[in-house]
């Protein structure tokens, strides 16, 4: 294991050795050591779950290691909890925001470590610290505007504000690009090398190879749960770091097998446009087609347009704009289809959040296993459930798609990710629906399951079913579609067979600021 | 998620859980009754006796538990669609409302068996549209049904005074309530049923009313757990986002089952006043739309459970008048606060000896697992 160069010359700021972290039978780190120099840009790399997330929530004091050591800055420390994390100079900015909504900047920074116990004294003094902070890093906010306003670049440079503020001289980024557009991730970046040369040491966890190479130092590679790699960015590549990651060099799209598809249209929406509560448009005339019998892949950034885009088209809402062909049947914005007449017309839907929409948690399988379909004469007849239809289907899905334990009786929550995963696919699949659009399949999901699931999508899809895929991962998308469309927002900035997809290219159409706009100005 | 009740048996979660909670109450209240100097044992026993002990204190208890009964289901009903009604007080008098205003049109032409199942409808439709309205202002204008169905209640019962005072009140008569109603309107007592087959039973107000009780509790078991209805009311109380997704409409579903809740609710006047009153009051719910919660909540939303609930609620209001009847000192402030201590345990603080149970649950299975294993290997 290579140290990286600056880790012999330049003092070091965190060192953690031989930490294991088991949750039952999960070991999530492995004898982990990781060295990061004082006032350097340490970059946290591996595939989700290879236990990145972990072994910072470890330093930050959120979990205690089962066994190994912590040093910082030299001394050996004991971090119980966050408030220990904190005295000691470590900040993070977690993926998703731990700011009040409903409070101001101000207040967010403020609360919880009050100077005093007159409140405008308390904000008086934070307010003007802050702005001696903002001048010297850059992270400009608007104080005085409530949390729920700022946008989301703004929520991330407020809470790296408050762990600045919290005297933070180690600072943990998890995934901060991942909700970034590609102007903010500039300016992001941009304080960060200013911060690295106030001496802050920047520890940054991403899987977006080409972010390590622009910003980092020095890069870790974590793969389950263990050290795999450890170098200078200097003169590394995206393909060695690529391939340290997952193990094996990336598939090669080109070399798997033509899919049979005959080229026959059976979904076709054109000119989608869509707006959300604050006006914001979220889709921007979006038109796509989906044949039978092809996957087809819709890249990006999260937070793109994907989620409405899903919604839209399975029934959920109806578009502003917009019309779309299933088969024969017609639908525009005035007439758009429910959920129940998409069914009716074949199209199943795998919704991104399975705990929000997939399932209902406290049903039992059973009861879970139909949610959608409890109309059909199989599963009621006039106002009666046949409940015994529900518990015996429910069983044989659970056999056919290997949903453990099988038991129709447990209640949804209390399966594995995994399981509730393969028991939503079960569902939509038993219908043997014409068109699937899938958001997310193995979002959350081991690697075990995500095999099985990709092997049943292929499955379907030879079978002669048309395929939308949207995923955040794009070796998922390289894995499984025909064809890539790459949606950045709200509009479809390219399409490609998968044959000319690379990481580089699709990264480029995922965050470039001049999309093409053809389909703005056709309507 | 490894503490919570739900980790436990069943029988534990619904059964020891809720006796054990019962037994709390019992010892903090029996705390009281020692503290201000009567003995907690001869408290219990009289009141169990006045309650349980004779066919007239069963009779009273029976017949308080009918109308628990129907505010709890329909508590529950509106829980499983994730409201929280609030508003059965005012839904019960709607109902008592409706259920007289067809017995003064119709009763005096009509006969008993025709007029009673016209009296549940009227009932069911009026306390059903009344409710209707804040399942209307939640799901489609916002407005929490909590805060709307409380002023519901005041408005049930001013407009009921309203009404009675000034257009039903018959011409005469001194006292707020309307006219006496037709003699077909009238639900049978249960003793004098009895008396028809040759069986002889204390008269008490108890009456056939406690059918319908028992045909509701099993209507709602049926009509959430074995009908569509049930299974989208309850897709849609549990989560929005899972309704929306398999084109439930939520909005719909508030409407649903507030309907059923109200008309539910307005079951209370087939035993209040085609049982008992024989006229419109403007007190005859008499806080039963509230008891219902505490019902409800004691009951874990299951009609089993509110049948069960329901029957210990009217052994403390009977056994309760009982014990300040026969107990010196004992007033009927006590039968409020033992009410109190009650709900609180097996209400609010409903789970709070969950953990403790699951713990040594868990103990137990270990210990048993161990031995079992050391057999094995032995």
């Amino acid at each position: 294991m290579a140290t990286s160069p600056q880790s012999c010359t330049a003092p070091v700021a965190v060192r953690l050795s031989r930490v294991c972290k088991r949750f039952g039978a999960v070991q999530a780190n492995r004898d982990v050591d990781l060295t990061v120099a004082a006032g350097s840009i340490h970059g946290l790399v591996g595939e989700n779950g290879a236990g990145k997330s972990t072994l910072m929530s470890i330093l930050y004091g959120f979990y205690t290691a089962d066994s190994g050591s912590i040093d910082i800055e030299g001394q050996a420390v004991q971090i119980k909890n966050s408030h220990q994390a904190i005295a000691l100079g470590i900040g993070m900015v977690h993926q998703h925001f731990m700011l009040v909504d409903n409070l101001n900047a101000v207040d967010n920074v403020l609360l919880g470590v009050e100077p005093y116990f007159s409140l405008p004294r308390s904000q008086a003094q934070t307010r003007t610290q802050l702005h001696a902070l903002m001048h010297s890093t850059g992270l400009f906010i608007n104080l005085d505007s409530i949390v729920e306003n700022l946008s989301v670049g703004d929520k991330q440079r407020l809470e790296i504000l408050k762990a600045l503020h919290r005297g933070a001289r180690i600072l943990i980024l998890d995934e901060p690009t991942a909700v970034l557009t590609a102007q903010e991730t500039d300016q992001l970046f941009t304080v960060l090398r200013r911060l690295r040369e106030q001496g802050k040491t920047i520890i940054l966890i991403t899987h977006k190879l080409r972010e390590v190479l622009a910003l980092c130092d020095t890069v870790t590679v974590m793969r389950a749960g263990q050290v795999v790699h450890e170098c200078a960015t200097q003169g590394a590549t995206v393909e060695q770091l690529a391939h340290a990651m997952v193990g094996r060099a990336l598939r090669a799209p080109a070399s798997r097998k033509q899919s049979t598809h005959t080229a026959k249209v059976l979904l076709h929406a054109q000119g989608l446009r869509c707006t959300d509560a604050h006006g914001v448009q979220r889709l921007r005339g979006v038109s796509l087609q989906v044949c039978s019998g092809e996957i087809v892949g819709v890249a990006g950034v999260a937070g793109n347009g994907q989620t409405e885009l899903l919604e839209i088209l399975s029934g959920m809402r109806a578009p502003a704009q917009g019309q779309m062909d299933l088969e024969t049947q017609h639908f525009d914005a005035a007439h758009w289809l429910t959920p129940v007449t998409a069914r009716q017309a074949g199209l199943a839907h795998v919704p991104e959040d399975r705990h929000e929409r997939g399932l209902v948690m406290p049903f039992g399988a059973w009861e879970s296993a139909v949610l959608g379909y409890e109309r059909l004469s199989i599963y009621s007849r006039g106002l009666w459930l046949k409940t015994r239809a529900m518990w015996t289907d429910t069983d044989a899905l659970m056999q056919r798609f290997d949903v453990r334990p099988v038991n129709p009786a447990l209640g949804s929550a209390k399966f594995s990710g995994g399981n509730q995963q393969k028991l939503i696919l079960a569902r939509e699949f038993n219908q043997s629906p014409r068109i699937l659009l899938v958001g997310q399949p193995t979002r959350g999901v081991d690697i075990g399951a995500i095999e099985f699931i990709h092997a049943q999508l292929r499955h379907l899809r030879d079978a002669g079913c048309a395929i939308l895929l949207v995923s955040s991962e794009l070796e998922e998308i390289l894995a499984l579609s025909d064809r890539v469309i790459v949606m950045n927002q709200g509009q479809i900035t390219g399409e490609l067979p998968v044959q000319d997809c690379n990481e580089h290219n699709l990264g480029l159409l995922m965050v470039s600021q001049n999309a093409s706009v053809p389909s703005e100005v056709s309507t | 998620m490894s503490n919570s009740a739900s980790d436990l048996p069943r029988w534990m979660d619904i059964g020891l859980i809720p006796l054990l909670n019962l037994v709390i109450a019992l010892v903090a209240a029996g705390i009281v009754v020692a503290i201000v100097g009567q003995s907690p044992m001869e408290v219990l026993s009289s009141l169990v006796k006045g309650a349980l002990g004779t066919q007239r204190g069963l009779s009273y208890t029976l017949y308080y538990a009918t109308t628990f009964v129907f505010t709890g289901l329909a508590v529950a009903v509106a829980f499983h669609a994730g409201l929280f009604n609030i508003g059965g007080e005012g839904q019960a008098m709607i109902g008592g409302l409706g259920a007289t205003l067809i017995a003064l049109w119709l009763a005096p032409m009509l006969p008993a068996w025709l007029m009673l199942p016209l009296m549940v409808l009227a009932a069911a439709l009026f306390a059903g549209v009344w409710a209707i309205i804040p399942g209307y202002l939640q799901a489609y204008r916002g407005s929490h049904i909590v805060i709307t169905t409380i002023m519901f209640n005041f408005i049930a019962s001013s407009l009921l005074v309203y009404l009675l005072v000034n257009v039903m009140k018959p011409v005469g008569e001194m006292n707020v309530q309307s006219a006496i109603l037709a003699a077909s309107a009238t639900m049978p007592s249960v003793h004098e049923t009895l008396a028809h087959l040759g069986i002889k039973w204390s008269s008490s107000p108890l009456n056939l009313s406690v059918l319908i009780a028992i045909a509701a509790s099993f209507a709602v078991y049926l009509l959430l757990w074995k009908t569509r209805i049930g299974y989208q009311l309850r897709a849609s109380g549990a989560s929005q986002g899972a309704a929306v997704y398999a084109g439930i409409t939520p909005q719909k579903q508030v409407l649903i089952a507030m309907a059923c809740s109200g008309a539910l609710a307005g079951m209370v006047a087939m035993n209040e006043i085609a049982g008992v009153h024989n006229k419109l009051l403007p007190d005859f719910v008499s806080g039963a739309g509230f008891t219902g919660i505490a019902v409800a909540l004691m009951g874990r939303n299951h009609p089993v459970g509110i049948v069960l609930a329901s029957v210990l609620f009217g052994v403390i209001f009977q056994g309760g008048s009982e014990v300040a009847f026969e107990v010196k000192d004992f007033t009927k402030d006590m039968v409020v606060m033992l009410q109190g201590f009650i709900v609180l345990f097996s209400g609010a603080l409903a789970y709070t000896t969950a953990p403790l149970v699951n713990s040594m649950y868990q103990r137990v299975r270990r210990s048993t697992e161990q031995r079992s294993k050391d057999a094995a290997n032995g």
